[in-house]
């Protein structure tokens, strides 16, 4: 730990490397028209255009995000290389306050663990500060050669690269400093917004972005994280200490929409529903989405212990009433202004009981449900307290809750299994259910030491090195190592829905439910039961969801907010009203007047430009789609014995095999066979209907389609074609 | 506490008070504009105003929402971010907005309105 130094003493320590005044202007029909460029390496600071075609075919947001760092990277490019881009655009809808769900930040960049692009998106307010202070996007390039801090003042018209040694590295700490510093006073906090990583980010591949909001009620610094795919890792990698942006006076009009009344009207519709129904639906203003734990358990979805199970005794430990003793509620909980759907929680004066700060008292965010499973019941720990410790330190040292607990579980298993031992582990005793290992190994990744700096490299390198240096069987480390593209999954159980399967593996980043979340359409009300069914909706969805990351929108006002009379509607899983008030918000914010087809027509040409990306890198293609076994159905003896009711009425009533006789395994290679077969199947339906070719390369007719045929673009995919 | 309290059974839904209201506050008459609503039921007329509960006040993401010395609640213009989560969470509707305005507006129990009345509907009085 550093020492305690003053505000002041930090400030004056603080070496100015490069500046640049600008205009600050105003938005107009969300766009500023502009994007903010610096490379580190070079101490450049500069504006660029936002041109025409950047607003038609990418939008904003994650279309600018990956339309920025195609133009930025080449095919060579790694995540460490000095031209490998961080850019963090919100979109143009990004920024209204009167519509719940409304402030979202995407980030992308080359992910240390997969190699390709990634996208996260993330609440807080960076994003829209961002836009205010005259930027659609902040593309930074380049490595710094010390530490340093990037202030966008928005009040000021002033951009500056910092020098800034002495501040904290973790993010609890250095995000208070820094809000502190930027704000004239208490009341200029709120107009202060920080992005940060901090020391795990530095010594792992699972690093993440933590956003600032300022909580004017708790007086306390808030965080929301940009967590998949190790985009603080990058961060550090570029020795980038923080980003700060300032911007005063956000008013219901900053974004200059076309039609403020239009919004005004959808948005107090929104809020009235919230009201009304939230308490009835999915309680998020009271449990965030930690009140899926209970349901996901009650459908065997649940992930325990590495994906191996789907339900556990123990689940209630932590469900959404467990967590509720913990939070803190206020009636004001989002993350942006105006997000009545409030899902963002607190546990206020939680004492830590391990780590470097030890008996402090902290403000917890979180946990949200992903983290709960994946830092719980994924390594068999059924202990919230030890979820909010492990939640606590994963957000302060900057490391992705999911990627996490999906590297303990698979290290818990591969301890079982004999892989690991302790003296592999220095001393880690990495059975399931051990939290204490878990957390010291949380900490060494903090620390970058020992077996937590190894482990901090992500399943698929773990994969590698459990092969080569251990000699550890292959097929087993693919089979139960649950990563896709080299991110780990998040937590839903897919091995009994197909179409979930698909929705994970065939994803453009990596298996990160927000592409599609199919699993209770296809599982639990079979409501798309042919393959053609399950490929329609690997088509919809994915591009649909991209539609949110576009314009700066959260997802979960879409849909986990219904309607009173939802129901009664045609697709109602779509929540068509919903799907109604974006391209209705879209339109009154930028002016151009679109109908429901375009959550489909705006978003593909993005999607479709991803897998491009990924195959301009050397990946993308069906190899890069394949799924560990263990998501498409039992990898063990084991797991097929937790389920044999099930699997044996499959051998029969599917494929026609009397299961009597037969030993376990027997079964379970003829239950893996068929898993293969028929997600094999799946892929040729979905790339059919998605118009890519059978070795996934989007087809130029599909190119053409949506208008991105452009030279490079081309230039990639025709060698496969 | 202040606050206008209504009689609608001696409401004959003349309007005065809607003009009164935004003449005084919005300086020009034009019942979109009034904090007070006078609607035509199937029997007679529905008086909708603020009752000063305050649930508003929590729901605010910037504490531009207060509760004077008086008991009346008010909305701070300067903090306000007109995001209108007030309007959609006031449990009997009585913030109101328009589009000529970026923050909500609401009835500050000023009692202008109940000085013109003509029936003796609506009255200021202390809770």
């Amino acid at each position: 730990m550093a020492a305690d130094y003053s505000i002041e003493a930090l400030k004056s320590a603080h070496k100015l490397i490069s500046d640049m005044e600008y205009e600050v202007g105003h938005v107009n029909r969300g766009y500023t028209d502009r994007t903010l460029y610096i490379n580190l390496t070079e101490s450049k600071i500069a504006g660029k255009p936002v041109t025409d075609l950047m607003k038609d075919k990418f939008i904003g947001g994650r279309g600018f995000g990956l339309y920025l760092l195609w133009n930025g990277v080449n095919e060579n490019t790694k995540w460490n290389d000095p031209e490998n881009e961080i850019i963090i655009s919100t979109g143009p809808i990004g920024g209204i306050t009167q519509y719940p769900g409304s402030g979202k930040s995407l980030v992308v960049s080359l992910s240390p663990l997969t190699g390709i692009p990634i996208d996260s998106n993330v609440g807080g307010y960076f994003g829209p500060y961002l836009k205010f202070a005259g930027w659609d996007a902040l593309e930074i390039q380049g490595k710094a050669q010390n530490d340093v801090i990037i202030y966008i003042d928005g009040d000021k018209g002033r951009v500056t690269i910092e020098e800034a040694p002495l501040e904290e590295i973790d993010t609890h700490l250095l995000a208070e400093q820094l809000t502190a510093m930027y704000a004239d006073n208490e009341e200029d906090k709120r107009n202060v917004s920080v992005v940060s990583a901090g020391s795990g980010a530095e010594h792992t591949h699972i690093g993440l972005l933590n956003f600032s909001f300022y909580d004017v009620r708790r007086k306390e610094v808030r965080i929301k994280q940009a967590g998949r795919g190790g985009i603080g890792t990058v961060f550090r990698d570029k020795k980038i200490k923080a980003l700060v942006v300032k911007y005063s006076g956000v008013k219901g009009d900053t974004n200059k929409p076309a039609d403020r009344a239009k919004i005004a009207e959808l948005g107090i519709k929104l809020h009235k529903e919230i009201h009304d129904l939230d308490d009835q639906q999915n309680r998020m203003r009271k449990t965030g989405t930690a009140y899926l734990t209970g349901i996901m358990n009650d459908y065997d979805l649940l992930p325990v212990n590495n994906f191996k199970f789907g339900a556990h005794p123990d689940a209630h430990k932590l469900s959404a009433k467990e967590f509720s003793k913990w939070f803190a509620l206020s009636k004001s909980d989002g993350c942006w202004y105006g997000c009545t759907l409030a899902c963002a929680k607190v546990v206020e004066g939680f004492e830590l009981l391990s780590g470097p700060y030890k008996g402090q008292k902290v403000l917890v965010d979180g946990p949200e449900y992903e983290t709960v499973a994946a830092l719980g019941s994924n390594c068999g720990i059924f202990d919230s307290q030890y979820v909010l410790e492990a939640n606590f330190y994963c957000d302060t040292y900057g490391l992705d809750t999911i990627s996490f607990g999906n590297i303990v579980a698979f290290c818990m298993e591969c301890f079982e299994a004999g892989i690991l031992d302790s003296k592999k582990t220095g001393g880690l005793d990495l059975h399931f259910g051990n939290k204490e290992a878990a957390l010291e190994l949380l900490h060494q990744m903090g620390r970058g030491e020992g077996f937590g700096k190894v482990a901090g490299l992500g399943v698929r390198k773990l994969k590698k090195i459990f092969e080569e240096e251990y000699g550890a069987d292959p097929g087993f480390l693919n089979d139960i190592g649950m990563e896709n593209k080299g991110l780990e999954y998040s937590m839903y159980m897919p091995k009994e829905s197909l179409a979930q399967q698909g929705g994970y593996a065939l994803t453009n980043k990596g298996p990160q439910h927000d592409e599609a979340w199919l699993i209770f359409m296809d599982m639990v009300n079979n409501q798309i039961p042919t393959f053609e069914d399950k490929a329609e909706a690997l088509f919809y969805f994915p591009i649909f969801r991209t539609w949110f990351g576009l314009m700066g929108l959260c997802k979960l006002p879409w849909n986990d907010i219904v309607p009173a009379d939802n129901a009664t509607k045609p697709e109602a899983h779509k929540i068509p009203e919903h799907q109604q008030n974006y391209v209705e918000l879209f339109s009154a914010v930028t002016g151009r007047q679109v109908g429901i087809e375009a959550l489909v027509d705006l978003s593909a040409p993005v999607y479709h430009f991803q897998r491009v990306f990924n195959i301009r890198m050397g990946q993308g293609g069906r190899q890069s789609d394949a799924a560990p076994m263990r998501s498409l159905g039992p990898a063990t003896v084991e797991e097929y014995l937790s389920r044999e009711e099930r699997y044996d009425k499959q051998l029969k009533e599917i494929l026609g095999i009397n299961p009597e006789g037969k030993t376990a395994a027997e079964k379970l290679q003829l239950i893996r066979k068929y898993r293969q077969d028929q997600y094999n199947t799946l892929c040729d339906n979905v790339y059919r209907r998605r118009g890519w070719t059978e070795n996934a390369v989007p087809k130029l007719e599909t190119l053409e389609k949506y208008g991105i045929d452009f030279p490079e673009v081309v230039e990639v995919v025709k060698k496969y074609l | 506490m202040k606050v206008l309290k209504a009689k609608a059974e001696l409401c004959d839904g003349c309007g005065r008070c809607e003009l009164v209201c935004s003449q005084v506050w919005f300086k020009e008459e034009d019942r979109s504009k009034s904090a007070i609503k006078i609607e035509e039921n199937s029997a007679d007329y529905d008086i909708n105003v603020c009752s000063q509960c305050g649930d508003c006040i929590e729901v605010c993401p910037t504490v531009a929402i207060y509760r004077n010395k008086a008991g009346v609640v008010l909305i701070d213009k300067e903090k306000c971010v007109g995001c209108f989560s007030c309007i959609g969470f006031c449990p009997t509707l009585s913030m109101r907005w328009h589009k000529d305005y970026l923050e909500p507006f609401k009835c500050i129990a000023c009692g202008r309105c109940a000085k013109e009345c003509p029936t003796g509907a609506l009255n200021l009085e202390n809770n």
